[in-house]
C-alpha cells in the first residue's frame, strides 16, 4: 500500500470566495499578518500495489477528470514520503 | 406538436417535479428519467433540473457528470438532442464539457433568491426561439454557486459567436463574468441557464410567466 496525495487549488486568476471568508475572519482572532488566503482541497488516495509510472499516469487522469476542474483549478500529484515498510510497521502496531 | 421531454432526477435534485410540471404546462409530455439508468426512454429533449445533486460534494455537478444517464445524454447531445440545464443542471453541463466555463461560489458569498431581470440574447435555440432578440424578462434566480467564470479567450469567443443566451440586467447578482446568466454550445441544442424558468410559468406564483418560453420554444422549433 502507498499513499498518493492530490492537492487541488483554485487557479490564481479565479476568485476564491471561501479563502476570502477565512481571511475576513482572521482579524477576529487578533491575527493581522495574513495578507491573503486561498482555500483548496487535499485528496489522499490509498493505492494497492506498487506505484509505477503507469499508475501515476492513471492517477493524473483521475486528478484531471474528477478531482479537479481544469477550468478553475490546478492540481499537483505527489507520492507520500512513506515507505511500504513503514506503512506495514504502522499497521502491525 | 407535443414532444416527449425527459427530466432527470439525480440524488439531491430539487426542482425535477417543478420542471416536469413546466414541461406539461408548455404543452409537452414530461418523462421522468433516473440518474442511474442510461435509458433515455426515446425522449425528444432533456432537462437537467436544479438542486444539489450528490450534495454538491467535490464540486457542484462534478459527480453527476459520471452518472450513467449522463453518458447517454452527452452522446445524444452530440447528435443534436436538445438539452437544457437549469442551475445545478447548468453546473452539470459545464462539468460534462458540453458547455464551456464553470460556475463558482457567488462573489458576495451569500445565497441569492430574487426575481431577476434578464435580457435574452440568443433566441435561435430549441429552448429560446419563443423569445424576441433582446427581450427583457423576469425569472427567479436562486443559487449559492452561480458565478459564471471562463478565461478571457473563451468569454470573447462566446460573445463573438453569439453563444451567450441570457445576461443579467441591473446589479450582477452573483459575480458572473460579463453578467452571463446562460450560454449555449455552437449548435444551440445545449443550453445552460442559472435562473429558473420552471418557476415562472404560472401567474399564481412566482414573478409571472416569462419562463414559459423555455418550454414552448420546443414546439415552435418542431414546426419549423
Amino acid at each position: 500500500m502507498a499513499r498518493v496525495v492530490v492537492d487541488v487549488m483554485p487557479k490564481p486568476e479565479i476568485l476564491d470566495p471561501q479563502g476570502k471568508a477565512v481571511l475576513g475572519a482572521l482579524p477576529r482572532l487578533g491575527f493581522d499578518r495574513v495578507s491573503d488566503v486561498r482555500q483548496g482541497k487535499r485528496f489522499e488516495l490509498e493505492i494497492e500495489g506498487e506505484i509505477t509510472d503507469e499508475v501515476l499516469a492513471e492517477i493524473d487522469r483521475v486528478a484531471e477528470t474528477l478531482l479537479s476542474n481544469p477550468v478553475i483549478e490546478d492540481y499537483e500529484v505527489h507520492v507520500e514520503d512513506q515507505s511500504v515498510a513503514e506503512v506495514a510497521a504502522e499497521a502491525g502496531r | 406538436m407535443s414532444m416527449k421531454v425527459g427530466v432527470v432526477t439525480f440524488p439531491g435534485s430539487l426542482d425535477d417535479v417543478d420542471a416536469r410540471r413546466a414541461v406539461t404546462i408548455g404543452g409537452h409530455e414530461a418523462v421522468a428519467l433516473w440518474h442511474g439508468d442510461a435509458d433515455l426512454k426515446g425522449v425528444d429533449a432533456v432537462v437537467l433540473p436544479g438542486g444539489f445533486s450528490y450534495g454538491d460534494y467535490l464540486r457542484c455537478g462534478a459527480i453527476s457528470r459520471f452518472a450513467p444517464v449522463m453518458t447517454a445524454i452527452v452522446e445524444a447531445a452530440g447528435r443534436g438532442l436538445p438539452v437544457l440545464g437549469i442551475c445545478n443542471g447548468f453546473q452539470i453541463l459545464c462539468e460534462s464539457h458540453l458547455l464551456p466555463g464553470a460556475l463558482i461560489r457567488n462573489d458576495h458569498r451569500r445565497f441569492v433568491c430574487v426575481d431577476q431581470r434578464l435580457r435574452m440574447e440568443r433566441v435561435d435555440t430549441p429552448w429560446t426561439s419563443a423569445y424576441a432578440p433582446g427581450q427583457e424578462v423576469t425569472i427567479v434566480l436562486k443559487n449559492g454557486e452561480g458565478g459564471y467564470v471562463a478565461d478571457e479567450a473563451t468569454l470573447d469567443r462566446l460573445e463573438g459567436e453569439g453563444l451567450v443566451v441570457a445576461r443579467y440586467l441591473d446589479d450582477n447578482p452573483n459575480g458572473s463574468m460579463r453578467a452571463i446568466a446562460g450560454v449555449s454550445n455552437e449548435r444551440g441544442n445545449v443550453v445552460g441557464l442559472m435562473p429558473h424558468p420552471e418557476h415562472a410559468v404560472e401567474d399564481l406564483y412566482g414573478p409571472g410567466t416569462d419562463g414559459l418560453g423555455f418550454f414552448t420554444s420546443l414546439a415552435a422549433q418542431a414546426f419549423a
